[in-house]
């Protein structure tokens, strides 16, 4: 009886987890377009955002540790600000997770970069040399 | 021919995480966006299939003591969810190691790594358990009953990638990674799967020692002696 009652309270409790019962308590981080649906509420409020980097948008400036690039969902585009050198998987072919607040300006300030990796892994075209990340931990000229 | 499983699952896992390992360090390609750090992938992604592996056999012991009440099943029950904890703990481990060069942090409370680190916890609570019941029945009982609740999250974890988005990547499959890297992650996949069998085969032998020792009538009474002095 009662491994009947255990095994129903554990198969109810990820039912209910898989029928996404959880709502929005397990968000772990907003797109753009979500952020651009919260206004100005969003304005000074510590949260993720995630998204692809727009191609072309990097700025990094070495002189003065600051980098500039643009996040999207393909749509919905926040500018963001991340001061140092970014981790070095960190390029236009990634995705990105930065954590920060975003200003009445519309400018993210991150305070955390986070580089998001896809579920690929290739070995690099003949005559290729592969990225060594972290064989040298500081970078001469950045992204 | 218990004995031949025993040291045979040992050898035949030691063989092939050499194998396995050697080659994923020294033969499989370098992976073009990480580099080496990739090969973390070949010790990572093993432990955690054999850690839910080991979190299943636990579950279906617990259901079976249950429903059975054979004392093998409590013991199979306690071997695996403490081989799971060491491959779970290995799998935390190894992606810290991993996450810092590549996604910039050893940790974020991303659902994946949230999720593994609550199976982390619960297997620990169920192992805590054991230790403050002093009866074996009771205890069989009680810990069978947390084991099935505990294993709920296991699935949970492996689908959290899918469910929620996050910062872990979803379930590589063999059309996402090359060839020479599938070989390597399969020899070490099986060699932990045969390890972590070995490891649940000592793990019953120990416990089943410790259960007849506390079953069996005290030597006092046995000898008609006034109780210990």
């Amino acid at each position: 009886m009662i491994a009947v009652i255990a095994l129903a309270v554990c198969l109810g409790a990820i039912v209910w987890i898989a029928r996404g019962s959880m709502g929005d308590n397990l968000v772990y981080y907003w797109s753009p377009a979500d952020l651009e649906a919260q206004g100005e509420r969003a304005f000074g409020t510590p949260v993720r955002l995630g998204g692809q980097i727009e191609p072309g948008s990097i700025d990094w400036r070495p002189e003065t540790q600051d980098l500039y690039f643009v996040v999207t969902d393909g749509g919905a585009k926040v500018k963001v600000h991340s001061k140092g050198t970014p981790p070095q998987m960190f390029s236009e072919a990634q995705g990105v997770v930065v954590e920060g607040t975003i200003d009445a300006g519309g400018v993210f300030e991150s305070t955390n970069l986070m580089v998001k990796h896809g579920n690929e892994y290739r070995a690099p075209a003949p005559g290729e040399e592969p990225q060594q990340v972290y064989r040298s931990l500081v970078q001469e000229d950045g992204p | 021919m218990r004995h031949a499983v025993m040291v045979g699952t040992g050898v035949v896992g030691l063989v092939l995480l050499a194998l396995g390992h050697g080659l994923g360090l020294f033969w499989a390609p370098t992976d073009k966006m990480m580099g080496d750090v990739q090969r973390m992938m070949y010790a990572h992604v093993p432990t955690a299939w054999t850690a839910l592996v080991a979190y299943l056999i636990s579950f279906v012991a617990c259901v079976g003591y249950l429903f059975f009440g054979d004392w093998t099943w409590d013991l199979v029950a306690e071997a695996a969810a403490e081989v799971g904890l060491v491959f779970n703990g290995l799998l935390l481990a190894t992606g810290m190691i991993w996450g810092r060069p590549t996604w910039g942090v050893y940790w974020t409370w991303d659902p994946r790594l949230t999720t593994a680190g609550v199976l982390f916890l619960l297997y620990g609570g169920y192992l805590a358990l054991r230790r403050f019941v002093d009866d074996p029945e009771r205890r069989a009982s009680l810990a069978a009953v947390v084991g099935i609740l505990a294993f709920a999250d296991a699935p949970i974890v492996y689908f959290s990638v899918r469910w929620w988005r996050g910062l872990h990547q979803i379930q590589s499959t063999p059309k996402t990674v090359d060839p020479e890297m599938v070989l390597c992650l399969r020899l070490s996949a099986f060699a932990m799967l045969f390890l972590m069998v070995h490891f649940v085969l000592r793990r019953v032998q120990i416990g089943r020692a410790r259960l007849d020792r506390e079953l069996a009538p005290p030597p006092a009474a046995a000898a008609g002696w006034g109780g210990p002095r």
